[in-house]
């Protein structure tokens, strides 16, 4: 059994003012897991919350989703994008949307990096999404961004790290 | 504070208190394996979670499952409900009678690339008065493929569980597979 804390917060983010991303940097590899938990809204409209990881810029993302809108269910997918789609994002200065990502292994040099989201806001979408980062470099930065819109003030990002034994 | 809903964060992170702890860790090594165990799973936590990746040694083009198995009872003790996605459809399916609980996909493919994810959530594992469930997210992509899937289950059995097997229906868990098991304390 590890010893010492298993679920630690490694860094959050609260914002003050508009910001159309941010950035968790200088990720320490000594974690299992890598839990980033979202509170948050842009000031658009219904859009994509995308990730990004250690820089990189290049088309070597996709993403495999379900979602509900409340009347039907629909999966669908994106390939070989410049970042990766972890859920929808709604337009509120009040409604704020959750979204809890799963970057397991994320230290592990072997394997590609796989992320679970899920994700929703009550007026908007509820999603489940696989997304894969084709890189088997540890992880070490992840950006936030919110397709070309802004994140609306108070919204926070958290992100914990998972100890195995 | 609730160790699931409770858990907070800083600027400067605090000693959190151990209220989620890890238990057992397993990795696949070289040839695979058709199996993880985790036994002697101690009564002392309120819930279990099983966080892994995993792929398929399968060269054919068909995932392959992976369920879990309770206290060594392989008889039609378990059920399942489940949605999944494979980015073209979505679909919903259920199983009554079962020997083992579904918890999720392993894509196939010989290379070390697109593994799956999951988390399996287990509440009140040690609870004698309640049959157990289960609540599983569980997917992966492969970049013009993938699936992703949630699903509950069933165990109908009152005991604590002291130990599971996740197998890998078919073909074995690929090298490099790993499985980690945690306890929530309550």
């Amino acid at each position: 059994m590890a010893a010492g804390p298993t679920y630690e917060p490694i860094a959050t983010q609260t914002l003050s003012s508009i910001a159309a991303s941010v950035t968790f940097s200088s990720i320490p590899g000594t974690y299992t897991d890598l839990i980033l938990v979202a509170s948050t809204a842009n000031n658009s409209g219904a859009t994509n919350l995308r990730l990004q990881f250690n820089g990189d810029t290049a088309t070597n993302y996709s993403s495999t989703r379900i979602y509900g809108d409340g009347s039907s269910a629909t999966s669908d997918r994106t390939s070989t994008a410049v970042s990766m789609s972890v859920g929808i994002i709604g337009a509120s200065s009040t409604e704020f949307g959750v979204f809890t990502l799963q970057i397991q292994n994320y230290a592990n040099t072997t394997t590609y990096q796989t992320v679970l989201a899920r994700a929703g806001y009550a007026s908007g979408y509820v999603t489940l999404t696989a997304g894969l980062w084709q890189s088997n470099a540890a992880v070490t930065s992840v950006l936030v961004n919110s397709s070309g819109a802004d994140f609306v003030v108070g919204s926070t990002f958290t992100l914990y790290g998972i100890l195995a034994a | 504070m609730s160790p699931i809903l409770g858990i907070y964060a800083s600027s400067k992170p605090p000693a959190a208190p151990n209220s989620y702890e890890s238990i057992a860790t397993s990795t696949v090594g070289v040839g695979g394996a058709a199996s993880v165990t985790f036994s002697s799973i101690p009564s002392t936590y309120q819930h279990l979670q099983i966080r892994y990746i995993s792929k398929s040694t399968s060269a054919f083009t068909s995932d392959a499952f992976s369920t879990v198995r309770f206290n060594g009872d392989s008889g039609s003790n378990y059920a399942m409900h489940a949605l999944l996605g494979d980015g073209g459809s979505a679909t919903s399916f259920a199983a009554t009678s079962q020997t083992n609980a579904w918890i999720g996909l392993s894509p196939y493919g010989p290379s070390v690339t697109a593994f799956s994810g999951a988390v399996v959530d287990i509440l009140d594992y040690a609870n004698v008065n309640k049959n157990k469930t289960l609540r599983s997210l569980c997917g992966y992509d492969k970049n013009g493929g993938g699936a992703i899937t949630l699903n509950s289950g069933l165990w109908i059995n009152t005991s604590a569980i002291s130990s599971m097997v996740i197998t890998a229906t078919s073909f074995p868990f690929a090298e490099y597979s790993s499985f980690a098991l945690y306890g929530i304390k309550g």
